[in-house]
């Protein structure tokens, strides 16, 4: 998410840090193409406009190109002008106290309404809240089916009348959480295009005779120009109270999330960035602004990681814990933690930590490289797992065989590995904070890319060959001291 | 239908693409000369239009040079219109249909950009052409997708294949070959399901079935449809971009022409992958879908409501 607009940007301001002294003409040359980078990633041309000449007038003044680092000064005020754009949010959804309360999604055809009304209800239900899904959506063939399936997957009732008009649903929908004791209703109205005076007046009937307390607008990531305009229509229909933004982790540059806000002053309360149903978050801009700038995204991180070890159980946790500490991990293990790395999403991983991203190559993806090792694991037997040092040349063939890869790799993984358990007995006695900086360095190191160099010890030749005899002599001796 | 039909509904379909164009249209009524400010205006309509920086730049900037400080006049307006009609394709000639033996297309897309519904229309365009039409579900993994397309189906009189959810598209696919094979079905139309282009694994799935259509059928699948939401901005060059890399895209179906949307991204498209748009999605009734026709395209941009 945001990297065109990343680099891009980035680029344009690298060339304002390196100078010490910084003239107007400078200035006005980046600002150019900040200018240009943010119309490509589909920001409304004339919030680009107003924005370009805001960030303008803050850097020619003269206290900032007087200053020490005007560079960074000038960073600073892109920074606090993108925060300004999106923000400030609050993720509350108010609850009312007697009724049930009433959220009603509205959005474009195909802008996943129906989706996120199920990602919602997750989140409400996680929250401790009862929600309710009701099937609004009377116009596209199938569309309560498929919101009827995904309440299964979640297990949140759903309400549903077939055939009906769209405001007797929501009415009944209401009547019946209340019967049920449900305390949230999220009601998944059809798609429309806006210029559908019929539809947004249906919208407009709901809106009168369920009275909901939130009106959300969901809105696809990659929209284009348009964005403005469709949130601008069911503003004024509405009166929205948040924007949810969809489809976040695609490479959509997120141009529509820079714009709404500005537009229609109708602030992005959520975003979507899965295709799983947990894949909802709050929308920080701050954090969003940090991730345009370069700087990746910490505290995101640490909320991710938290909520990630409260699916697995203390007990296993604890057992990792000292598996660590001795440094006695093994393949099973090593195993594991990919899985929970697999949880997390490696690319939002490596989106967050500051400086990993410029690390990747820009052609390997971190994903496959994972499953590649996974297949090697899952190639080798329960005593290979256990005590990796038995693998030999004809074990490693058949692992090699097995998951499809050269033996070469399964050597370089093999060794690679023996490091990481090194490092990880050292990083069982730090703290989080001191982890993650390590992970940082690492990661700029490349220590996590399967065949990177730096933790490659090259090979020195002696000028004398060894007959497999010897070999296997020294793998016995190897085994002996292991013992 | 006849070519007045066509023009006029494209005509009714572009009507909102057309409001945002009047402003182009609304340059050419002003008098005086071609300065800096009707430079500016022109630039600010073609970004909003979605048409993307470097196109916008290579138009405004041929103005320039042509223009500049000349008289507004007619000339301006044909100049501006060529080069907008020379950025598109040739006029779509349609499907690619084979002389003998089933005619596959498969259409891919991201996820809510029209899809079911296109091929619905597509499987009614066939049909109206006298071609015999096997639809394939091969979208197992959103829920109730197939629902969808079987109830297209139903009220079309078409055949379908289809499977569980969850099951491998690509069984789908090849029982869909199988049977259009042995019942002699003119056309196959493979549905997929949408997916993010940034997904590799799912981009390896749809690989996945297009192999197992060449290797069922001689040549398949024949055309190869990517369908765009109008609504989308410059990601859709990047959609383009990928799908085409995996599996080879013929063509481009154009969906919700009729919103407020002006799909101004498939000037970049066609510059930077020469993929032509094929079809036009106009309007949310089974018809309206349209052949693409640059000509008309343009011309109805510029027409004065």
């Amino acid at each position: 998410m945001f990297e065109g607009i990343q680099r891009s940007l980035g680029e344009a301001l690298k060339k304002l840090r390196g100078r010490g002294r910084i003239t107007e003409a400078n200035i006005r040359e980046s600002m150019r193409e900040v200018r240009k980078a943010l119309l490509e990633a589909d920001v409304n041309f004339n919030v680009v406009n107003d924005f370009i000449q805001r960030v303008t007038e803050k850097s020619v003044g003269q206290e900032v190109l007087r200053s020490l680092d005007p560079s960074e000064q000038i960073v600073n005020i892109v920074y606090q002008e993108l925060i300004a754009l999106m923000g400030p949010v609050d993720h509350r959804i108010p609850l009312a106290k007697d009724r049930p309360t009433v959220i009603m999604l509205c959005g474009l055809q195909g802008s996943g309404k129906t989706t996120t009304a199920g990602k919602l209800a997750l989140m409400l239900r996680q929250q401790g809240r009862k929600p309710l899904l009701v099937a609004a959506d009377l116009q596209r063939p199938a569309a309560i089916d498929q919101l009827k399936i995904l309440g299964e997957q979640i297990h949140v009732p759903v309400y549903s009348e077939y055939p009906s008009d769209p405001v007797t649903v929501c009415r009944n929908g209401v009547a019946h959480a209340k019967k049920m004791l449900l305390d949230t209703v999220i009601l998944d109205t059809a798609g429309r295009l806006h210029i559908d005076d019929a539809l947004i007046d249906e919208l407009r009937r709901i809106d009168k005779q369920v009275r909901p307390d939130s009106v959300f607008f969901v809105c696809d990531a990659m929209t284009g120009q348009d964005a403005v305009n469709s949130a601008k229509a069911f503003n004024e229909a509405l009166d929205l109270n948040g924007v949810i933004l969809t489809k976040l982790d695609g490479d959509a540059r997120g141009g529509a999330a820079l714009s709404i806000k500005e537009v229609t002053k109708v602030p992005i309360k959520f975003i979507g960035v899965g295709e799983k149903l947990e894949a909802l978050e709050p929308f920080h801009p701050e954090r969003m602004a940090q991730r345009i700038i370069g700087q990746g995204d910490l505290m995101g991180l640490i909320e991710k990681v938290a909520q990630v070890q409260q699916q697995i159980s203390e007990e296993e946790l604890r057992a990792q814990q000292e598996k660590l500490k001795k440094g006695l991990i093994t393949l099973d293990d090593f195993r594991k933690q990919f899985e929970q790395i697999k949880k997390l999403g490696m690319k939002d991983l490596i989106q967050r930590l500051p400086g990993m991203d410029k690390m990747l190559p820009e052609n390997e993806d971190p994903e496959s490289a994972l499953r590649r090792i996974q297949g090697m694991i899952d190639s080798m037997t329960k005593e290979e797992r256990q005590n990796p040092d038995i693998i030999d040349l004809s074990r490693r063939r058949r692992i090699a065989a097995g998951s499809g890869v050269q033996p070469h790799e399964v050597k370089q993984f093999l060794a690679q590995f023996d490091q990481v358990r090194t490092l990880m007995k050292q990083m069982a006695s730090m703290s989080l904070w001191q982890r993650l900086k390590m992970m940082t360095g690492l990661g700029q190191a490349g220590a996590f890319l399967p065949g990177s160099p730096i933790l490659q010890k090259n090979k020195i030749g002696t000028g004398h060959r060894k007959s497999a005899k010897e070999r296997a002599e020294e793998r016995k001796k190897k085994k002996k001291k292991k013992r | 239908m006849g070519i007045r039909g066509f023009f006029s509904r494209l005509k009714q379909g572009l009507a909102r693409t057309r409001s945002v164009f009047t402003g182009i249209a609304q340059l050419f009524g002003l008098r005086g000369r071609v300065d800096q400010a009707f430079l500016d205006t022109l630039e600010r309509q073609l970004y909003l239009a979605d048409v993307g920086a470097d196109a916008t730049q290579e138009i405004v900037e041929s103005v320039r040079r042509a223009f500049l400080d000349k008289e507004i006049t007619g000339d301006v307006e044909s100049f501006v219109k060529a080069k907008l009609r020379d950025l598109l394709t040739g006029p779509s000639p349609g499907l690619n249909f084979q002389p003998s033996g089933p005619t596959v297309v498969m259409v891919a897309g991201v996820n809510g950009s029209g899809k079911t519904t296109s091929i619905a229309k597509l499987a009614k365009m066939c049909q109206d052409q006298g071609k015999k039409v096997l639809v394939a579900a091969c979208d197992t993994f959103r829920a109730a997708a197939v629902e969808q397309l079987t109830i297209w189906c139903q009220r079309l009189g078409c055949d379908i294949v289809k499977s569980q959810q969850g099951s491998d598209p690509a069984s789908v696919a090849h029982d869909a070959c199988e049977k259009a094979k042995a019942r002699g079905y003119d056309v196959v139309i493979v549905d997929t399901a949408g997916r993010l282009h940034t997904q590799t694994h799912l981009m390896r799935e749809l690989e996945k079935i297009r192999r197992v259509l060449s290797k069922q059928i001689e040549g398949a699948p024949h055309e190869t449809l990517l369908v765009i939401d109008a609504t989308t901005g410059q990601n859709a060059i990047q959609q383009a971009e990928l799908f085409s890399k995996s599996v080879q895209c013929t063509g481009i179906i154009l969906t919700k022409l009729d919103g407020t949307a002006k799909g101004g991204a498939i000037f970049a498209i066609k510059r930077r992958l020469n993929l032509p748009v094929k079809f036009v999605g106009v309007g949310e009734q089974i018809d309206d879908l349209e052949p693409f026709d640059p000509e008309t395209y343009v011309a109805a941009l510029f027409e004065t409501a």
